[in-house]
């Protein structure tokens, strides 16, 4: 994992010390809250319905147990017990006091953590895929490029004003668990015909009120010149971006005002002038970075038989593992989606649980997910038994990955002040309706997402169904949309028809789910068999 | 009738205006008729209260509803997590407010 050096923490520190300041000036008058709003959404904090709500980073969603269970600990110490894993691999805590905020900032710097660029119009944390460095199917690491990109994108007082928020997501694998396609920049890491690595840029797409999956900009970006290249993506943005209207000043309608072409155009005309300057980072630099990403120590020679005699455990270790690029260890995505549970909500003693497995089995590190669970990505195949046992005492072995109940919630209404509806009740409802696990693993793969609202922070457009709250006349409607993926088959969804209430809508999944049983063909998920036979039927079964 | 909420700075616990002061209690909140924007420009410069709003709202017999479900939600607490909300131990707090 990347360790800070001496100017990170030094950053980090006078960061906790500046914000501490201006919290002191906020609460002794000095500052009024339309002067203290920028600074405080500058380290992450929030005002949300019941109290102030802290965002902290967790770059590329990578963690160690030590980060892990300090944030256990500050769920307990400064919060009411819990915390919240989102779809940007951060956590969220619901009940911050204002007073207290220079103290939990000051805790996680402790352990290489902030809030720094968790909001505002700046570059936020940098996604990733969470399998990095244990996949089977990955080309490189693509984490040391992210953290190349996070150093650049870091206080970068040219991006600080942008006109509206930006995220970057960075994979290295043909299978996109990140949803690449769906920031506004996304990067795949390839390989030209002469076997060197480069980056290939997506730029323009987005979710929110005006889903975007975004083009290809360039095919090849040499690795080292890659900063370059973003910096040219985002001067151009930086320089036309709709600065006038806050709906239309994300890059994605800028690139699809102006067309790929053209924008792509401007972009390279600022590439070869950066290029002259000889800005690109030196590879002994990158060579530094990349060391902190070595593999961890994998004992070489180990078996990959696994003892299936508990039929229980032998069905979450089909459901819940995946393959490891090392003979011998496997990937466990912890599922934080227990029926009837809030997705993505873990407790105090959970996260510091599994901070503590994530040190004893997994070499010391975990992964949050995009899909709100958590990874421990390097574990020996010989302890995923008991590993299994000590999860499913916490309430945390639901062998439930990528099927109905793993849904994606945003907070909604429960929580944002931005909802138009309640996203978590509905995911509850749901789960419950559909607990019967036979039936969930039937139904195979199937990605729901639920929003609250258009923002589209629960991913509702890409999801295989997708659930969008909305206001209509002060009472909560729930549209429903099918076709989406955020995987490497991008897609956006599309609305079945006229809204329903939170009952309604979870029948008319079952009819839908219903409609995809009778007309599957052999291998088809959900979301092929939508794609072959159309929304027809399904109309016909959910509005007939 | 017109009530007063907002936040509370320190806290940012939700508060209601009960005519002196600020009420966790939405059934404390009162009438303000025209007062609203003085009220709340005299709270907010005394650092009393953060990120302030009028709302409409219905007394009842018992209680006192706002209009929107939002400030319903936000005077009860998530919906989802009762044990946190004013009311831990009402198990129909939730439907109530929606
Ligand atoms: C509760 C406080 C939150 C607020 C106020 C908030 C606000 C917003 C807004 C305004 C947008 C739309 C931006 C635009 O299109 O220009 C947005 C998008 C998004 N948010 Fe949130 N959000 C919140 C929580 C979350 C949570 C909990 C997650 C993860 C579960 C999340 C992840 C995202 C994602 C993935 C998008 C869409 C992707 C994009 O277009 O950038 N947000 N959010
Ligand atoms: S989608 Fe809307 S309701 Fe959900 S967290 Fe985002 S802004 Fe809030």
């Amino acid at each position: 994992m990347y360790q800070y050096d001496s100017y990170d923490q030094a950053m980090v520190d006078a960061r906790v010390e500046e914000f501490r300041g201006q919290v002191a000036r906020r609460l002794s008058g000095e500052l009024t809250e339309d002067q203290f709003k920028p600074l405080r959404l500058k380290n992450g904090l929030y005002l949300q319905l019941h109290a102030y709500m802290l965002r902290v980073a967790i770059p590329y969603g990578t963690l160690s147990g030590k980060q892990m269970r300090l944030l256990g600990d500050i769920a307990d110490k400064y919060d009411r017990g819990y915390g919240h894993f989102t779809t940007r691999q951060n956590i969220q805590y619901n009940w911050i006091k204002l007073d207290d905020t220079p103290d939990i900032l000051a805790d996680l710097a402790t352990v290489e953590m902030h809030a720094i660029q968790t909001s505002g119009n700046c570059i936020r944390n940098i996604s990733s895929d969470h399998f990095a460095g244990a996949a089977a199917d990955e080309l490189v690491d693509p984490r040391p490029y992210a953290e190349l990109l996070r150093q650049w994108s870091s206080f970068h007082p040219e991006f600080d004003y942008l006109p509206r928020k930006f995220k970057i997501a960075v994979i290295a694998s043909d299978t996109d668990r990140a949803a690449m396609r769906l920031h506004d920049i996304g990067i795949q890491m390839v390989a030209n015909e002469a076997g060197e690595i480069g980056a290939r840029f997506y730029v323009g797409g987005g979710m929110g009120r005006t889903p975007m999956i975004a083009p290809v900009i360039r095919e090849f970006v040499p690795a080292l010149q890659m900063i370059s290249y973003a910096e040219a993506c985002l001067r151009v943005y930086n320089r036309y971006g709709r600065r006038d209207n806050k709906y239309k000043a994300r890059i994605k309608i800028l690139v699809h005002e102006i067309g790929a072409d053209e924008y792509r155009r401007q972009v390279e005309e600022e590439f070869a002038h950066i290029l002259t300057l000889g800005l690109e980072p030196p590879q002994a630099e990158f060579d530094r970075i990349a060391a902190f990403f070595a593999d961890p120590g994998f004992e070489s020679g180990l078996s990959d038989a696994v003892d299936r005699s508990d039929p229980d455990f032998a069905l979450w270790l089909d459901q819940n593992t995946a393959a490891h690029k090392q003979p011998g260890y496997a990937v466990v995505v912890i599922s934080l989606k227990p029926t009837g549970g809030i997705p993505g909500d873990a407790s105090a003693d959970q996260i510091r649980l599994m901070g503590d497995l994530g040190t004893a089995y997994s070499l010391d590190e975990l992964r949050v997910t995009h899909t709100q669970n958590i990874v421990l990505p390097h574990v020996k195949k010989a302890d995923l038994y008991t590993l299994w046992q000590k999860l499913d005492v916490a309430g945390l072995a639901s062998a439930n990955l990528d099927l109905i109940s793993d849904i994606i919630a945003c907070p909604g209404l429960d929580y944002c002040s931005l909802a138009n509806a309640r996203s978590i009740p509905l995911a509850q409802k749901i789960s419950k309706r559909f607990a019967d696990m036979d039936r969930q693993r039937d139904l195979g793969e199937l990605k729901l997402k639920i929003s609250g609202c258009i923002n589209a922070c629960g991913h509702h457009h890409a999801g295989h169904i997708g659930i969008l709250g909305v206001d209509r006349k002060g009472t909560e409607n729930y549209q429903l949309s099918f076709g989406g993926s955020e995987a490497a088959d991008t897609s956006l969804g599309v609305i079945t028809g006229p809204g329903f209430s939170e009952d309604g809508v979870v029948d008319a999944l079952e009819k839908a789910t219903d409609v995809y049983l009778t007309q599957r063909s052999e291998g088809e998920r959900f979301l092929d068999t939508y794609r072959r036979i159309g929304m027809a039927p399904f109309k016909e079964a959910i509005y007939g | 009738m017109k009530i007063l909420t907002g936040n509370d700075l320190g806290s940012g616990d939700v508060v209601w205006w009960d005519g002196k002061g600020w009420s966790r209690d939405v059934n404390d909140a009162v009438d303000v008729g025209d007062a609203a924007d003085a009220i709340l420009a005299a709270e907010e410069a005394a650092r009393r209260v953060n990120a302030s709003y009028a709302i409409a709202a219905t007394q009842t017999a018992d209680d006192v509803r706002p209009a929107h479900i939002k400030d319903r939600i936000r005077a009860l607490g998530p919906t989802v997590r009762l044990d946190l909300s004013l009311r831990p131990g009402d198990p129909d707090a939730a439907k109530q407010v929606i």
